[in-house]
């Protein structure tokens, strides 16, 4: 396969995650400032943070105005991360890489588009936005479908996982990484009924409320989404589920290519800092280990690159 | 219908009865009802759009990809008339590639005095690069797209013999795709021969003229393409999926060891045949155009060593280049030793006195194109030009003569498109697919119908708003 095939399936895949998460955190937000309208703002804020977009809403508005932060999120041509930006990334990438995808995940994915763009061809308004984000959901669900439906399971395969774990990992870390303050035992927050809401909006922002509280009960504890979020492998957003998968990938192309390449050392590395205990992780310092975390997923994209020729 | 009438309709008669071709079509079309005829042509266009078989416009911003039109309404030849135009094709082709051969050889043709020296010596298309070079498989033009035209029952003209990256391969295969799905009951009912197989035979075509450092099981083909805003990149994509190739850019390519090699995840990998789809000047900086940023530098002198197979070979333009296209009916015989079986347009070169005066006299009447333009780019249609445009080609004809040919308006044959009032006659042309490997020329039955959507227009070209139909040649 091309290098520049593999980094085009790694990239579409990436992208497609990339407007799924924004899409999910806008969800999450908007949940928020419906049902405690004082929060909104900072709501609004840590999610146009978390969404690694601060500056360039800054650089555009004053205010984190609802509707504001939402056509900024999805829609924005200014925004190279929004929902619209990214799903014409993933397409560009995917008529880059054609010759390597079933018809059916080009057809999922050039439809996806399609719908996307109708939808976001107008501002969109509280009113629409369920429909807007429920489109987005639907169609990446298609793409993902038809992925595991009809491709082979080959390179191919491994370098579209590589970049949906990749981006998904990164994703939960910088969700963790903006409410770590609220996960924290701090005396004068613990019990209150802002953070429950913080707590639950953790979750919702990555579509685990139900799979947490079926696992956990009712109970819900900063220590407990900790552990879920960070270290549980059930968990498919969890930042120790996307590490292992990575190894998984990388392991199946060592097979496939019968070459180790550093990028395996770096991913082994990586995954051994999830079999510590979450108390471990609270004493060493969460903020610390999630900091950690991206840079080293930045940097294992990087080794990947470099390991399969993507740019030459 | 007056109007109309002095075109041949190869659907329709002119008594209106549907002729031998069409007649099975036609009792089918009869039970139709039309409301739903016209919902299954919005449907085409659906199914288009979802498989993205869509066209860049170059110049236009605003439609980045395009969607050619698509006419529900098959355009059908009988088996007769195909074993004719197969055989004239054939014969043409082989002479070409004879041409080509002898022309960057011994150029026993200039020796002969059939075709002036000048013609070639002075020919951008003619590549001194090529002179002495044997392509691997003795073949210059692997892929060939000729364009015809019929004026009556029995009149087939070739308008052009597109021997270098011809293109519209992917709408003959993908109109057919849409026919099937749309209209399977017709297939039962109609004997049409498929087309499907043509990426099949495109790959072992290309496969059976591996060059001499070709030294594995199966040759390595990979397609190259401008990239993704080059407005066929729909097309490298689709011939590179279908026949299972590598699709590449300069960018993935690099020279080692005296092989054109691309980078894969697992290193850089030799290529054995190389289906261009860009053109002469681009393809190798280091000989041709320096700007060149899309081609490799170095690849003609690795070509010229035997390391891989250039389809279509380098230089090709000489046997398509319109100031040549006069002489083709002199080098089909030429080379064949036969007369051709298929006609060519009647042309004045403007290069020469006589026929430039004869040009400018009558240029309201005829159509005057560019030697070296194509897509129907910087082309003058007389019966359907203004005062104003016809004074201005003109001047540009008096400035540049040897630059322009010309030929009479010919009465494009028609047949009906699907419109909102029914059937209505257009002009149409067609472009069958020729491949050919060492021993071998293969015609798939069928090809590209371009049709002119505008009412009377008889510029079919797609950049012109010309749309397509499905080509349906029919068993015996």
């Amino acid at each position: 396969m091309l290098g520049k095939t593999a980094g085009g399936l790694f990239w579409m895949f990436r992208y497609l995650e990339r407007a799924e998460n924004i899409a999910r955190l806008v969800e999450a937000g908007w949940r928020i400032a419906l049902t405690r309208s004082g929060d909104a703002e900072n709501e609004w804020k840590s999610v146009v943070t978390t969404a690694g977009m601060r500056a360039g809403y800054l650089a555009k508005h004053d205010d984190y105005e609802a509707v504001r932060v939402i056509n900024y999120l999805l829609r924005d041509p200014d925004n190279g991360s929004s929902v619209m930006s990214a799903v014409n990334a993933a397409r560009s990438n995917a008529r880059l890489v054609r010759t390597a995808l079933s018809s059916e995940v080009w057809e999922a994915v050039n439809e996806c588009w399609m719908a996307i763009k109708a939808v976001l061809a107008r501002p969109v308004t509280e009113r629409n936005l369920p429909e807007v984000l429920s489109v987005i959901r639907t169609r990446s669900a298609v793409v993902r479908g038809a992925l595991h439906g009809t491709m082979l399971r080959n390179e191919i395969y491994n370098f579209c996982r590589m970049g949906t774990f990749l981006e998904r990992s990164d994703n939960t870390a910088r969700i963790l990484d903006v409410k770590y303050y609220v996960l924290l035992p701090s005396a004068s927050y613990v019990g209150s009924s802002m953070d429950n809401a913080q707590w639950e909006n953790i979750l919702r922002s990555v579509s685990a409320e139900r799979s947490f509280s079926w696992l956990h009960g009712g109970e819900t504890t900063p220590q407990g989404i900790a552990q879920f979020l960070i270290l549980d492998r059930r968990v498919p957003r969890s930042m120790a589920f996307c590490c292992w998968k990575t190894r998984e990938q990388l392991a199946h192309l060592e097979g496939e290519y019968g070459t180790r390449q550093p990028s395996q050392d770096f991913a082994d590395t990586m995954c051994q800092r999830f079999d510590q205990p979450i108390t471990t992780i609270f004493d060493q310092g969460l903020h610390e280990f999630l900091k950690a975390s991206i840079r080293d997923i930045a940097a294992l994209a990087q080794q990947i690159e470099q390991d399969f020729r993507f740019y030459g | 219908m007056d109007k109309q009438s002095r075109f041949y309709d190869e659907m329709f008669d002119s008594a209106g009865q549907a002729r031998q071709p069409y007649s099975r079509y036609n009792d089918w079309f009869q039970t139709e009802d039309i409301r739903h005829l016209r919902r299954k042509s919005g449907e085409a266009e659906a199914f288009f759009r979802r498989i993205g078989i869509t066209f860049n416009v170059y110049g236009q911003q605003e439609a980045d990809e395009r969607l050619i039109p698509f006419d529900v309404v098959p355009r059908i030849i009988s088996a007769r008339e195909w074993t004719r135009l197969e055989e004239g094709i054939a014969q043409r082709v082989r002479a070409i590639n004879a041409f080509l051969h002898d022309i960057y050889h011994r150029q026993e043709i200039l020796r002969a005095g059939r075709v002036p020296v000048e013609l070639i010596a002075r020919n951008e298309a003619f590549l001194p690069q090529m002179i002495g070079v044997n392509p691997p498989g003795g073949v210059y033009t692997h892929i060939v797209g000729t364009d015809l035209v019929r004026t009556d029952e029995n009149e087939f003209f070739v308008l052009e013999d597109n021997a270098r990256t011809p293109s519209g391969v992917s709408y003959m295969l993908e109109n057919r795709e849409t026919m099937l799905q749309m209209f399977p009951e017709l297939f039962t009912r109609l004997k049409v021969r498929p087309v499907s197989s043509y990426p099949q035979n495109l790959r072992r075509s290309l496969s059976d003229c591996a060059p001499p450092a070709f030294n594995g099981d199966k040759p390595e083909v990979a397609v190259l393409t401008p990239g993704i805003h080059n407005s066929a990149y729909f097309e490298h994509a689709f011939l590179a999926d279908q026949m299972g190739a590598e699709l590449v850019e300069s960018h993935d390519l690099r020279i080692e060891n005296g092989r054109v090699c691309m980078r894969t995840t697992r290193g850089y990998k030799p290529i054995d045949v190389l289906y261009r789809r860009i053109d002469d000047d681009y393809l190798d900086p280091l000989n041709f155009n320096p700007n060149s940023l899309l081609g490799v530098p170095g690849i003609m002198d690795v070509y010229r060593a035997g390391g891989i197979t250039l389809a279509n070979a380098p230089g090709t333009g000489i046997a398509d280049d319109k100031a040549l296209y006069s002489y083709m009916p002199d080098i089909v015989e030429f080379y064949t030793g036969e007369k051709a079986i298929l006609k060519n347009v009647p042309t004045w070169r403007c290069s020469e006195p006589d026929s430039l005066k004869y040009v400018l006299d009558h240029l309201a009447e005829l159509v005057v194109k560019e030697v070296h333009g194509s897509g129907g780019y910087g082309m003058l249609v007389g019966p359907a030009a203004s005062k104003r445009e016809l004074a201005r080609f003109e001047k540009k004809l008096r400035a540049r003569p040897a630059n322009y040919i010309a030929q009479p308006t010919l009465a494009l044959s028609t047949v009906p498109i699907m419109t909102k009032r029914g059937l209505a006659p257009r002009h149409v042309d067609l472009r069958p697919f020729v491949l050919v490997s060492p021993n071998k020329v293969q015609i798939t039955p069928g090809g590209l119908t371009r049709v002119a959507l505008k009412e009377g227009s008889l510029v079919v070209n797609s950049s012109q708003g010309g749309g397509t139909k499905d080509t349906w040649v029919l068993g015996d």
